[in-house]
């Protein structure tokens, strides 16, 4: 029977999390007497491999000591066990793709979790066609990743830290797609977002990686308030936090007018802003730039394919609620239509390779909302893939050029490293012309996918058409500014680095080459009908969207062939312009992008310094809770009872009084706190 | 007038619900002769028989099964309730055991009254968690106190400890004087003491009413307020807790607020229930404010004490969301987090104690700068505890907090849980800065050299954390058992 593999769902996320713990063993018992003993042999200015002060990649290469055998055993364990998770989930989609459309559901309960009264969550997974679709991305993109960092994290010293932090982090992300209930999809929100923490500041010798990794937990708190909120409030309407039973009762209660319109809101609304928070839009996008500090492997797994992405999933996940409330989906869509374009003005500007991408990737992630705020769910998670696999290559391609260049990130200080890093250049350059949206490589599919709905589905607008379009033509401006700064021109290198500059090694090329065919192949599987195609894509998300397609489908019945063509054609027409102009600008009269950064100044330096966003929330928000906190504390435990104690005993008994209460006044305070307090409860008591 | 004549079976009775309790005091006494009778170098034999006593008496607890055992004319009880706090204190009481044996000898306290007055603060904790009767309850509250105010003081050369135990003691008194004029009042209307009794005579309109009651009522939680340290009645928690020696600290946050968290649910669910429609108000209001003013304090504290000082403020705060809607589904919850909590703070405090110097000076918290890497067991203990008391998942702490809120949005208190839910995000701050300290700050001196635990030191931490992460992962049966504690208040 091939259902019988289903069975073994368990082991998908339990892989990696047996991965956590041999490293954990190795990182114990082997590593750390290791890197005591070296500590302790003098070598306190750093060690020379000891990346955080320097840059990535900086020393090292040369003097690379045997790998002790901890080390391999480490570096076949770490992506031993995402593989075989890959595996295990491949074999398991396989089963339930044989099942028929409708009956394409399962969940295996491993125990009963919280149970009391009426409430009762199971530690329980879910596969069904969505969950197929994350699994298959976070284990497949993440088995390539983990091989990648074998050869990008050989010189660090903490090898097997990292490689506990990455599996875990695999873990928790498996966690979060195949919980079967938003509890367990909590627990896995946390854990990524506790990874994510953990590997930004994993060069934490370095104050701005320790600084990012904070920042990203703490705004990650907002979005986290919101999700718990909204879970609440599915459990108090609902009485179950199950996906399956809550969305089998959503039509009922609807009818029987228990889940009115207002409750849908608010409980999408609170999801939506769990989602802003872990997927980096507006106005909580500000983390992810920062987060770049962090191994370029990490950025590209955590912060560009898979983490980021989870808030696009949770509101997939909750379509049919999202459809009750229309002003969400309005909200959902605007949100991600102005941080699509909002953050790709931004990348613009920026000379940090992988800042560039880390705007990008905001930009990218709006678009996947755009997408479902239209009502285009299916249209968002296709982008989901299809990014995660060019994306990811972007982010490990310029890992690729980081490390040729020891550690330089300004692309000022690149350009024509095409024939010296002709795999990386070529892989990159074919990752960008995929989010470019250039035709038949999948961002095409995806994004003209997205950009069609939102002009045509019923809940779309011909203003967020506009806004889409203009940001993919914005997109593959910057995208081909990154490659001809980097890989055309004159070298701008330092002499210093330009001696050492080398392809990388194979444990990182292929890993390039594989998602390099992935981002060219992987949005066939959802060639749009118009182009004569079969949508195999929708088709398989189908019965997780069926409401969403419906919705979706409505406007678009009226919208001809030929229109959805044009626009295609539109969009098509509006990227290749913006390749042009990189070109012209980058290629042929480079002098003028200095001028009109001269020429317009205001402009220039409002949008190089990404609006003055992080300074204004500093003031605005950051130094007002500090501020206020010790206003709070100062004031209510000092000052206010003080003032009234001070107050009443200058009345009462004059200035000779307060010397004495300086003297044992602190107690006479506490109990003045006290008396009062028991006369206001007293007084509220007999009152009420 | 009739000779008083005794009824041997029901002494009997009596004297088999307060068991545990017996052999509480018991071992108290004797640990307080021994120390008399044995030598300066045996002296850790009084930290061994006091450890036994804990035991047996843990297992009396066990024997005594599930039934319900009235004694002294229903003035104590043994039912589900009694035996769950009997478990939780003693439980504190032996991880404070298991902590002091090295402490003691560090900061040079090495007293055998230590031990004895620890197990006589549990015996008065044991009797207000079963007391069901008011007087009972002060009894028990007065017995807990006492030797508490001295072990806040027991570092005798330490002015911090001293000014702890004395403003802890002042106030204390006066706290008991409210509570005790509040049972006052309400005898003076109702003509009773009695937890059971007081609930039948709440159905007379004319007594809920009366503004004597009320006012009573309204003092009795004053006195509860105080010990379970609720805004505003919480001023002394953090003098009194930065002052006290830290095992003690530890012992106070986890064993005194359970005691008084068990009277005040006994009186609230059985004699109260009548007043809830106006009580809810109350307890509404004093939770917002204890978790915020808890929580928003601890952010600016640098001194590692007096943050879990404030912190565990804030929870008493969560913990009273849970008896807002004075429903059997808010009480186990709030059942459910004391245990929890009692494991993973006295935890936090084990570790911050190994990691701190020297009373006064080793808990500010640039201390903990590098702990993390250098001693990865303390930094990976102490994260673990703290992403518990922060409520994060998959611990037994995000599992209390949850239950807690969820009752709360059960009942239909959103906004309390809205605001509950917001602090809890608030206190990660502080909690997560502890962490950064340990892994992401380099220290400008040498890291600080934790003292090694003894073996009973580390099995305390050991036990927390197994209990904090196995709580987290499958806490339906302990969840269970709460469930049955609180309808055992109720049958």
């Amino acid at each position: 029977m091939v259902d019988g593999i289903l069975n073994y769902l368990w082991l998908v996320p339990a892989l990696p999390l047996l991965g956590v713990i041999v490293n954990s063993v190795i990182a114990l018992f082997v590593e750390r007497p290791l890197l005591l003993a070296e500590e302790d042999h003098g070598a306190p200015s750093h060690g020379p491999s000891t990346r955080g002060t320097s840059a990535p990649m900086g020393e090292g290469h040369g003097a690379s000591h045997a790998a002790p055998a901890y080390r391999k055993l480490v570096a076949f364990v770490g992506p031993a066990v995402v593989g075989a998770s890959f595996v295990v989930s491949l074999l398991a989609v396989l089963a339930l793709a044989a099942r028929p459309a409708h009956d394409r559901l399962f969940v295996q309960v491993l125990f009963p979790w919280i149970q009391a009264g009426t409430f009762f969550a199971p530690a329980a997974f879910q596969l069904d066609p969505l969950s197929s679709v994350m699994i298959l991305v976070v284990t497949g993109v993440g088995f390539l990743i983990h091989v990648y960092s074998v050869g990008y994290m050989s010189h660090e010293k903490a090898f097997a830290r990292y490689f506990i932090y990455l599996n875990l982090f695999t873990f928790a992300m498996l966690l979060l797609v195949l919980g079967s209930n938003f509890l367990l999809m909590f627990v896995g929100w946390e854990g990524v977002g506790l990874c994510s923490y953990l590997l930004i500041g994993y060069w934490y010798e370095k104050k701005s990686a320790a600084d990012a990794g904070k920042k990203a937990f703490i705004v990650n708190r907002v979005g986290d308030f919101g999700f718990l909120v909204a879970v609440f409030l599915i459990f108090w309407t609902f009485g179950t936090v199950e996906y399956t039973e809550v969305f089998g009762k959503i039509p009922g209660l609807a009818a029987s007018g228990v889940l009115t319109t207002g409750i849908a809101t608010a409980i999408t609304l609170l999801l939506f802003v769990g989602a802003v928070g872990k997927s980096a839009q507006i106005p909580l996008y500000v983390w992810l730039p920062d987060a770049m500090e962090g191994p370029t492997p990490v950025s590209a797994l955590i912060h560009a394919a898979t983490m980021v992405t989870a808030g696009v999933y949770m509101v997939a996940r909750t379509n049919a609620l999202y459809l009750l409330a229309p002003t969400s989906m309005a909200v959902v869509a605007v949100v991600g239509a102005a941080t699509a374009l909002f953050s790709a003005t931004i990348g613009i500007t920026q000379n940090d390779i992988k800042r560039v991408l880390a705007y990008s990737t905001v930009s990218q992630l709006g678009y996947m909302f755009l997408a479902c705020g239209v009502g285009a769910f299916t249209a968002g998670i296709f982008h989901l893939m299809t990014h995660a696999f060019f994306k990811a290559l972007l982010f490990l391609g310029s890992g690729s050029v980081i490390h040729a260049l020891s550690g330089e990130q300004d692309m000022r200080k690149m350009g024509s490293l095409r024939k010296h890093l002709p795999i990386t250049f070529t892989t990159m350059f074919i990752a960008t012309l995929a989010i470019s949206g250039i035709p038949g490589l999948s961002g095409f599919f995806s994004k003209d996918e997205i950009l069609w709905k939102s002009f045509s589905s019923g809940h779309g607008h011909v203003g967020l058409w506009l806004v889409g379009t203009a940001a993919a033509g914005i997109t593959a401006f910057y995208m081909f500014r990154l490659v001809f700064l980097t890989f055309f021109g004159d070298s701008r290198m330092e002499p210093e680095v330009e001696k050492h500059v080398h392809e990388s090694p194979y444990s990182m090329t292929v890993p390039l080459m594989l998602l390099a065919v992935l981002s060219v192949a992987g949005g066939w599987i959802g060639i749009p009908h118009v182009l004569g195609g079969y949508n195999y894509f929708e088709e398989w998300l189908a019965p997780v969207f069926a409401h969403g397609a419906e919705g979706a489908a409505h406007g678009g019945a009226h919208a001809s062939a030929a229109l959805e063509v044009l626009l295609m054609a539109g969009s098509v027409g509006v990227a290749l312009c913006g390749i042009g102009l990189a070109w012209y600008l980058y290629r042929v009269r480079t002098e003028v992008p200095k001028e009109i950064a001269d020429r317009v100044p205001g402009l220039y330096d409002l949008v190089l310094n990404k609006y003055y966003v992080d300074e204004i929330y500093d003031v605005a928000i950051v130094r007002k809770i500090v501020n206020g906190s010790i206003w709070l504390w100062e004031a209510f435990d000092t000052a206010f009872l003080d003032g009234i104690v001070n107050g009443i005993a200058a009345l009462v008994k004059g200035a000779g009084e307060r010397t004495r209460r300086l003297q044992t006044g602190v107690v006479g305070n506490y109990a003045f706190s006290l008396l009062l307090g028991a006369v206001i409860l007293v007084g509220f008591l007999l009152w009420s | 007038m009739a000779p008083i004549s005794i009824d041997a079976a029901a002494l009997l009775t009596s004297v088999q619900s307060i068991v545990p309790e017996i052999i509480v005091v018991a071992t108290a006494i004797f640990v307080l002769l021994l120390d008399l009778a044995i030598s300066e170098e045996k002296k850790h034999l009084l930290c061994g028989m006091g450890l036994l006593g804990i035991g047996v008496a843990l297992f009396s607890v066990y024997a005594l099964g599930q039934g319900r055992i009235e004694g002294f004319s229903g003035m104590i009880v043994h039912d589900g309730m009694g035996a769950f706090f009997d478990v939780v204190i003693l439980s504190a009481c032996a991880l404070t055991f298991l902590m002091a044996t090295g402490y003691s000898e560090w900061e040079g306290t090495h007293k055998g009254e230590f031990y004895s007055l620890i197990l006589l603060s549990t015996s008065g904790m044991m009797f207000m968690a079963k007391g069901t009767d008011l007087m009972t309850v002060f009894l028990g509250l007065e017995t807990l106190s006492i030797p508490i105010y001295v072990l806040v003081g027991f570092h005798r050369n330490r002015m911090s400890s001293l000014e702890g135990a004395l403003k802890y003691f002042l106030l204390g008194a006066f706290a008991s004087g409210f509570l005790l004029y509040g049972i006052a009042l309400i005898y003076a209307v109702t003509g009773t003491t009695k937890i059971p009794v007081l609930a039948t005579m709440l159905y007379d309109p004319r007594i809920l009413a009366s503004p004597l009651f009320l006012a009573g009522t309204g003092l009795l939680l004053v006195g509860f307020a105080f010990k379970v340290s609720l805004v505003p009645f919480h001023m002394w928690t953090p003098d009194a807790y930065e002052g006290a020696p830290t095992v003690v600290t530890a012992f106070m946050s986890a064993a005194v607020k359970a005691a008084a968290f068990a009277a005040l649910i006994r009186v609230l669910l059985v004699a109260l229930p009548g007043m809830q429609p106006v009580l809810w108000k109350v307890l509404w209001g004093l939770a917002v404010l204890t978790m915020t003013v808890g929580n928003l304090s601890a952010l600016v504290q640098n001194n590692v004490k007096r943050l879990l000082a404030y912190s565990s403020i804030a929870h008493a705060g969560y913990i009273l969301v849970g008896l807002v809607s004075g429903d059997v589904l808010g009480g186990q919850a709030s059942l459910f987090y004391l245990l929890v909590y009692a494991f993973m703070n006295m935890g936090a405090f084990g570790v911050v104690m190994l990691i701190a110097q020297k009373e006064d000076e080793g808990y500010d918290i640039a201390n903990l700068a590098g702990i993390g890497f250098k001693y990865p067991a303390l930094g990976a203990l102490l994260t673990l505890f703290l992403i518990s008391l922060g409520g994060i998942p998959p611990t037994a702490g995000f599992v209390g907090k949850f239950y807690l809120f969820s009752a709360a949005v059960k009942n239909g208190y959103i906004w309390l849980a809205v605001i509950g839910v917001l602090n809890s995000a608030a206190s990660i701050y502080y909690y997560l800065r502890m962490v950064v300290y340990m892994y992401m700050v380099t220290p400008d001196v040498e890291v600080a050299v934790p003292r090694p635990p003894r073996i009973l030191f580390s099995m305390a931490l050991c036990a927390s954390a197994v209990v904090v992460v196995v709580l987290g992962i499958i806490p339906r049966s302990v969840l269970e058992i709460a469930e049955r504690s609180v309808l055992s208040l109720l049958m």
